[in-house]
């Protein structure tokens, strides 16, 4: 584990008498990209406004490479970090300019500058806009800039504020795969907050749910999409289906539990008389006809229902299944064409028993 | 018509002539009103940043005072500044009264809350965000001012246009602390108004010309600093 370099304790921001960050524990291990996934409104850029020193914290303290932050020391840490916000927010002026504007601030000198500029805008391949006026540039090229403008800086720190938001899907894939090949390449420690879950699984080599202002989970990001560690967690990783039931049963590594009358498996064991969530991906549910599914195994569950609901959901069908509870599935356009989906029919959904992700509710 | 055709002239004979009057008006108007925007600009441009930048009890009540005070009309000014500087007021020990410092004073209050009032505006019209950005990005907190106020340029010489204009058109206010006196506190507008009183209709048309001119020159300069890209 590499050293950490920012620790936060304790913090917490207040706006209009309302805390919208409380963190009691966060760090950043050096070289470490922690992606701050949350929904709108979680507190992400408030948090992201902490780290990167524009925000004096209402309380708790933080410690960068180990020192206490005081008042004095925001500027110089500010000169070690570089910030990238959800627009571009560029200035008048060229590119190169643009790219160039930290560098002033810092008072670097005008032949470093010009070199450092252009070795950014090249590994970013913007290169030959350099002279460009920067507010003509399409939004991929501006968000390039914007990196290229926090790159250049050579900083310890990189904090990116949902900076693909507002790009085309095909931008911004291509962007997140530079963005990629320059964090891998360069090793710069980086926070990285964004709504979708996609992007962080891409680049987060660790994940922090913020949910309300405050950390719900924070672990691998495989970790996080696979075992959720609260109701909010799951809905927002995308698990689509929450059942609530009880424990009446483990051994073998699996635990048997009762929702509404239907025994499901769920791998791990849990003492008898646990109230649980299961959690559910729509993914790792397989729809078949009810006459030919496929053969049950003992880890395996095996739900008859009813079609209820049919949609289209890009390439691929969201079903939702009605057996006592409801179930949602992910069926391919192939699959969905091979069934003869519809609503009403009496299907077959199976699914593994480590499928089945189970967090604890208190009594 | 005649008498506007026959003025036009006599502003262009005056000015090819190098009359050395309307010279010397001339020269005092432009003294006194872009004297008076300078200064309005080093009050006005902190005032409004400040005003657009920090959040404090009161700040609501402030801006609307900057905002009447974007239309102050110039009579109640000169009276106020009148009272200020007479003999037995609070600053008549200064004997500004009826000298050019006086005009300039007074013109400085019509014209600081309209440079304050536009910098605000223009402050606040640019993204909420790009102040925060600026310091993230390891501005000292002047730096970023310095970049905001560049990015605010078009609002910026607006406020500086709007601001002389404001001055170099006025009349109430210099007559009353200037008392246009001839070869001390004469300019254009008050000469105006005595040539028309008298009946010199084509000399008052003539200096109404070289003060549409001297406004038209003056934001030709400032619209060419402005629109350049």
């Amino acid at each position: 584990m590499e050293p950490v370099l920012v620790e936060l304790a304790g913090i917490a921001v207040r706006y209009d008498g309302r805390t919208v960050l409380d963190i009691p524990h966060l760090s950043v291990a050096q070289q470490e990209v922690l992606a701050v996934v949350g929904p709108n409104g979680a507190g992400k850029s408030t948090l992201l406004q902490v780290l990167s020193f524009v925000r004096v914290p209402d309380a708790g303290r933080m410690l960068y490479a180990g020192m206490p932050v005081g008042p004095h020391d925001r500027l110089p840490l500010r000169r070690r970090t570089a910030t990238v916000f959800q627009g571009p927010l560029l200035c008048r002026g060229s590119v190169a300019r643009n790219v160039a504007l930290g560098l002033s601030f810092r008072g670097v000198p005008e032949p470093e500058r010009h070199r450092r500029v252009m070795r950014w805008l090249d590994r970013l391949g913007i290169g030959h806009l350099a002279r460009r006026p920067a507010r003509e540039l399409s939004g991929g090229e501006a968000q390039r800039v914007a990196l290229a403008r926090a790159f250049v800086l050579e900083p310890e720190l990189l904090l990116l504020d949902e900076p693909f938001a507002a790009l085309d899907p095909p931008t911004r894939d291509t962007l997140l795969m530079d963005l990629r090949a320059i964090l891998t390449q360069a090793g710069t420690t980086t926070v990285f907050v964004t709504h979708d879950r996609g992007e962080a699984l891409m680049l987060g080599d660790r994940m922090a749910v913020l949910m309300g202002g405050r950390v719900e989970q924070c672990d691998r990001p495989q970790q996080v999409f696979m075992a959720p560690a609260t109701e909010q967690v799951a809905t927002f990783m995308g698990v689509e289906t929450i059942l609530e039931g009880t424990v009446v049963g483990c051994g073998e590594g699996i635990s048997v539990l009762e929702v509404k009358g239907i025994r499901l498996a769920a791998a791990g064991e849990h003492p008898s008389g646990t109230r649980v969530l299961a959690c559910l991906r729509p993914e790792d549910v397989t729809l078949s006809r009810e006459e030919g599914g496929p053969v049950p195994s003992s880890a395996g569950n095996r739900v008859r229902g009813q079609v209820v609901q049919l949609l289209p959901s890009g390439l691929q069908y969201r079903v939702v299944v009605e057996c006592g509870v409801s179930l949602s599935a992910l069926v391919t356009r192939a699959s969905h064409q091979e069934l003869g989906l519809r609503v009403g029919m009496q299907v077959l959904a199976t699914f593994k028993a480590s499928a089945l992700h189970l967090i604890s509710r208190p009594r | 018509m005649d008498l506007l055709w026959s003025g036009l002239l006599q502003a262009i004979r005056l000015l090819l002539a190098g009359d050395p009057e309307v010279l010397e008006i001339t020269g005092l108007s432009l003294m006194v009103s872009g004297g008076a925007t300078l200064v309005a600009l080093l009050v006005g441009v902190p005032a409004g940043t400040g005003l657009a930048l920090t959040r404090f009890p009161g700040r609501n009540l402030l801006i609307t005072l900057v905002n009447t005070g974007m239309g102050l009309p110039p009579v109640v000014v000169g009276l106020f500044v009148t009272l200020l500087l007479w003999r037995s007021g609070p600053l008549g020990a200064l004997r500004l009264l009826f000298t050019p410092g006086a005009m300039v004073l007074a013109q400085l209050l019509i014209a600081a809350p309209v440079v304050a009032g536009l910098t605000l505006a223009g402050i606040q019209g640019l993204h909420p965000q790009l102040r925060l950005q600026l310091l993230a990005l390891g501005a000292s907190p002047l730096q970023a001012v310095w970049v905001l106020l560049r990015e605010a340029r078009l609002a910026l010489l607006a406020a500086v246009m709007a601001g002389f204009g404001a001055v170099i058109s006025e009349v109430g206010a210099v007559m009353m602390v200037g008392g246009n006196i001839r070869g001390q506190t004469r300019v254009l507008t008050t000469a105006t108004v005595l040539e028309a009183r008298m009946g010199h209709f084509e000399l008052a048309i003539a200096l109404g010309v070289i003060l549409l001119a001297l406004s038209f020159g003056v934001n030709l300069i400032l619209t060419a600093l402005q629109q350049r890209r």
